[in-house]
């Protein structure tokens, strides 16, 4: 069928965005509406005084001016994480309390200590400024490695030393035996820099409390709206959950950082209450900086050994993860159960152990980015595969061919079953792609004109469709992680979905649509696709994690098959056949091999009048499902980089990028595609351009795109991609996932092309003009000094 | 407050506005036209591009008040009735939104470009379109289709250029 599972139909959804119909929740205006804008710290560390809001109260159009200690008594709740993860000495993790206004002490710039509600967003903006917050200022640190040394400033108080959790996974002393009998040791520290996620459309949300119906409503720019209620209710107690509505309208991306539920979100419910107005804040991009969480920020020493055949023996990894100011929500699973888990790669090794330590430092909180701990680890595998094929004189793809994992399921020593995978397939495609054997010749005809020509490869696998509840649970997630859906066939034979998937760009309005069109043979016309409401969609754990296929579509085929199950009973009951000889197909559900029929729309008709249904059936077709996955499932791909360094200046022009994927089934490929360009647009943004930078005293000097650099489109490449489907086991559809492919493969498989061209493995991302052209300055008077 | 007069998207439309109003803000919320979107707050981003008396403008940086009397067009003017502008199929057709909040700037920069290299005879080249984006910054799509998109309309605007003559 043309717009089933497999087919490049265009989207469903753009109509609305290409006419700027879009609705957005910035485009939403309450009636009785106000506005709020924060009171930020203007330092890293310090206690706070005393707040003056005097002046400010007194500007006309000024509703009120809060603070955290009205916040605290009205018995807001802190904000939490969710995933205690345990130290290796048994302790839990030290984690400092988070009030959505700051009380005693401020722990990052940005930091709210107050909100202004005013009749314009102008006035509440100018009025915070009016504002006197009294500070006395505190030693800050910005570094992960620096909050570790001694006499560093203290951030909590219950977190001695700064030091979150000290955590570990794998056999230590099998690895350090492994390592010390290996024939060839790679040892390399690896920066894995901090990057904003940037989605386009900046947060926001407009809070409106019903005091005559005592309910909230809250529209905000979420991946995740249930989650979001759950936790405003549960957590900060805003509002009880029967009594909170969250709607995630339109949203502009969210590469993790609409995962959680920030200090602005709190204050607007709560301040909608305080004043009987509907409250709205939108970020600007200055704001957005300051306080959407961070990504990555790992500062690793790793080693890896070999036998005498380029055989992985050991591998041995020490990480601290930065987590900023405060634990947000998912934090402490992010370098933990997100990354170490991952630490065998491709391979097959026998001896793996990480060490992770995580620590607070004066800076915004970090969490999952687009990737989340696998970007980190492939980072770190991949490093070591490139630069000890180098020095061990080994052509990069046989080394990881030696190693590559054949035989499936195979069980990692870091807790993970890869259920099914192809990886010499992977790269066999990403070679021919990206015509590798003539590399030489690229390489000596660019060397003519005094460019330096450099290949990197990259062979990522990732842990996605997020995750088996219980399995989780064991791990300690606060939530199970599996996803529901209801599929409402109406009278007229017309098919509503529910999901508790959330789209924010990834085109689920087409691609839900696509399978159930598939299964009951309609046209994707006849399909809608319900999501982001919690008054409309009864729950769901939201998008990310690349979850929404593998999770999300599961659950949708799991209602389906009870769907059908019921339409078979139903027209075999009309159709005087037996049950098992009813197919669905061209529109119609048929007795196979006869010319006995009834149109599609015919059954959803008799379910609904209930005039001649089985004996015992209720009426009505809408059925309903949660799908708790069983395992991960395992994308994995080969990437490879090429690219030319001018050597006189150092910039670096990406000639070619080629990324071969396995995502198991594939429902819409132009999609796929379109989230595989994005992902590894973000890989070369991290690679070679993004770096959030904090100066000595913590002040953040990337704050807007003025010095944070952004990809844009003269950056990037057009992007060659390929697919080598090994269907997955482990759900219905067989579908890995593909969001975040891009973002954790592509980074190093960019240094590695960039270090090859220039001759050292000695480079740290962002890989700039003057990074690149410095570390081949250092090449070069080592080379002129021997 | 001053009072601004402007043709936008086709109709006469008059406010009395604060002076510090910007053109993104204008046509926002006082004009309820929200296709255009503010995505930045140093004229990066380019969400905010509209036309105004033919040329593109970052309506976040520029004041209501100074575009007194003048001829703007957003991404809700541009369709002829229900039929898109070439601009707006060919982003359809090529996948060149995934979220769309970057994608009405991107639309009006698109349709900018291929009439300003078509009024100098220009070919707007791959090339060409990379670096007349350097002000439209998108997250989501790795600019790979949108570049495309932009591409296959100058196409189709250049037949409907030449079919007009």
């Amino acid at each position: 069928m043309s717009e089933g599972i497999g087919a490049r139909v265009t989207r469903k959804e753009d109509k609305r965005f290409i006419t700027g119909k879009g609705k957005y929740t910035d485009d939403i205006r309450m009636e009785n509406q106000a506005y709020a804008a924060f009171v930020r710290s203007p330092h890293a560390h310090a206690t706070v005084k005393s707040i003056d809001a005097s002046g400010a109260e007194a500007m006309d159009g000024v509703i009120e001016v809060l603070n955290g200690a009205q916040l605290t008594g009205d018995e807001i709740g802190n904000i939490i994480c969710g995933w205690a993860i345990t130290s290796k000495d048994g302790s839990p993790m030290n984690m400092g309390a988070w009030s959505a206004l700051a009380t005693e002490k401020v722990r990052y710039v940005g930091d709210a200590v107050a909100v202004v509600i005013a009749e314009t967003q102008a006035l509440a903006r100018l009025a915070a400024e009016e504002v006197v917050v009294e500070y006395d200022e505190l030693p800050a640190v910005a570094m992960a490695d620096k909050a570790l040394e001694a006499g560093a400033p203290e951030i909590h108080d219950n977190a001695p030393g700064n030091l979150i959790y000290d955590w570990e996974i794998g056999e230590e002393a099998a690895t350090d035996a492994a390592l010390s009998g290996a024939a060839h040791v790679t040892e390399m520290e690896i920066t894995n820099n901090r990057l904003s996620p940037n989605p386009m459309e900046p947060r926001s949300a407009v809070a409106t409390y019903d005091e005559a119906e005592d309910h909230y409503t809250l529209y905000t720019t979420s991946q995740n709206p249930h989650v979001a209620r759950l936790v405003l209710s549960a957590f900060y107690n805003v509002a009880p959950e029967h009594k909170l509505r969250v709607i995630a309208p339109d949203v502009g991306g969210g590469f993790g950082s609409k995962i959680y539920i920030y200090p602005e979100e709190i204050t607007c419910l709560w301040a909608s209450m305080r004043t009987g107005r509907s409250v709205k804040w939108t970020s600007d991009r200055s704001e957005a900086f300051m306080t959407d969480a961070h990504g990555r920020d790992h500062v690793t020493t790793a080693k890896m050994g070999f036998d005498a055949d380029g055989k992985i023996v050991g591998f041995k990894v020490d990480t601290i993860a930065n987590f900023g100011a405060y634990m947000s929500l998912f934090s402490s699973a992010v370098p933990t159960y997100l990354y170490a888990t991952l630490l065998s790669g491709q391979y097959n090794i026998t001896n793996i152990h990480c060490n992770v330590r995580a620590v607070y430092t004066n800076t915004v909180p970090v969490d999952a980015y687009r990737g989340a701990g696998r970007p980190e680890a492939c980072y770190a595998i991949e490093r070591m595969m490139e630069t000890a094929a180098r020095e061990m004189n080994m052509d990069p793809g046989e080394l990881r061919r030696r190693n590559f994992i054949g035989e499936f399921p195979h069980e990692t020593p870091v807790i993970m079953t890869y259920d099914a995978g192809d990886f010499d397939g992977n790269l066999d495609k990403a070679l021919a792609a990206a015509d590798v054997s003539g590399f030489a010749a690229r390489k000596a005809e660019a060397a003519s004109r005094g460019k330096l020509r450099g290949l990197g490869y990259s062979c990522y696998i990732e842990a996605c469709g997020i995750a088996p509840s219980a399995a989780v649970g064991s791990l300690g997630a606060g939530v199970g992680l599996w996803e529901s859906a209801e599929v409402r066939v109406n009278p007229v034979g017309t098919i509503e979905v529910l999901t508790g998937s959330h789209s924010h760009g990834q085109g689920h309005e087409t691609t839900f649509a696509q399978i159930v069109a598939e299964r009951f043979s309609i046209p994707i016309d006849n399909v809608q696709i319900v999501h982001g409401d919690t008054d409309k969609v009864q729950f769901g754990m939201g998008t990310y994690g690349s979850r929404s296929g593998a999770v999300g579509m599961s659950a949708i085929v799991k209602a389906m098959d009870k769907v059908e199950a019921k339409v078979k009973k139903i027209a075999a009951h009309t159709l005087e056949a037996s049950e098992d000889d009813i197919v669905i197909e061209g529109g119609e559900v048929k007795v196979a091999g006869t010319d006995k029929a009834m149109g599609w729309h015919e059954v959803g008709l008799a379910a609904y009048t209930s005039h001649n249904l089985p004996d015992g059936m209720e009426p009505g077709l809408k059925e309903g499902a949660f799908y708790d996955p069983t395992n991960f499932t395992f994308p994995a791909g080969a990437y490879i980089c090429e690219v030319e360094v001018d050597p006189e200046t150092g910039v670096t022009e990406i000639v070619q990028f080629t990324a071969a994927d396995d995502f198991g089934t594939i429902i819409n490929p132009m999609i796929v595609e379109g989230q595989v360009h994005g992902g590894v647009a973000q890989g070369i943004g991290q690679a070679m351009l993004e770096q959030v930078v904090y100066d000595d005293d913590a002040q953040l000097i990337t704050g807007s795109y003025m010095d944070y650099t952004m990809p844009r489109a003269d950056d990037v490449p057009f992007y060659t991609i390929e697919h080598n489907t090994t269907v997955c086991p482990g759900n219905p559809l067989g579908i890995k996932g593909c969001g975040e492919a891009g973002a954790i493969g592509a980074p190093p498989a960019v240094i590695n092309a960039i270090t090859d061209a220039i001759g050292t493995n000695d480079l740290q991302m962002p890989a700039t003009p003057q990074a690149v052209w410095s570390a081949l300055q250092t090449v070069q008077n080592k080379m002129a000094a021997e | 407050m001053s009072k601004v007069n402007m043709t936008v998207n086709g109709k006469s439309v008059s406010r009395d506005v604060a002076d510090t109003t910007l053109l993104s803000e204008f046509l926002r919320e006082d004009l309820r036209l929200t296709g255009t979107h503010v995505g930045c707050d140093t004229s990066q981003c380019g969400a905010c591009v509209v036309h105004v008396d033919g040329r593109p403008v970052k309506s976040c940086t520029a004041l209501a008040v100074a575009l007194d009397g003048s001829d703007v067009t957003t991404i809700e003017g541009i369709a002829d009735g229900k039929d898109l502008h070439p601009m707006q199929a060919a982003f359809k057709a090529n996948h060149g939104l995934q979220c769309g909040f970057c994608t009405p700037g991107m639309i009006m920069s698109g349709i900018d470009m291929v009439n300003r290299y078509q009024a100098e005879g220009k070919t707007l080249t791959a090339d060409a379109i990379r670096e007349e984006l350097e002000g439209n910054i998108c997250r989501c799509t790795g600019y790979h289709n949108i570049v495309k998109s932009i591409e296959e309309a100058a196409g189709q605007m250049s037949g409907m250029a030449k079919a007009a003559e």
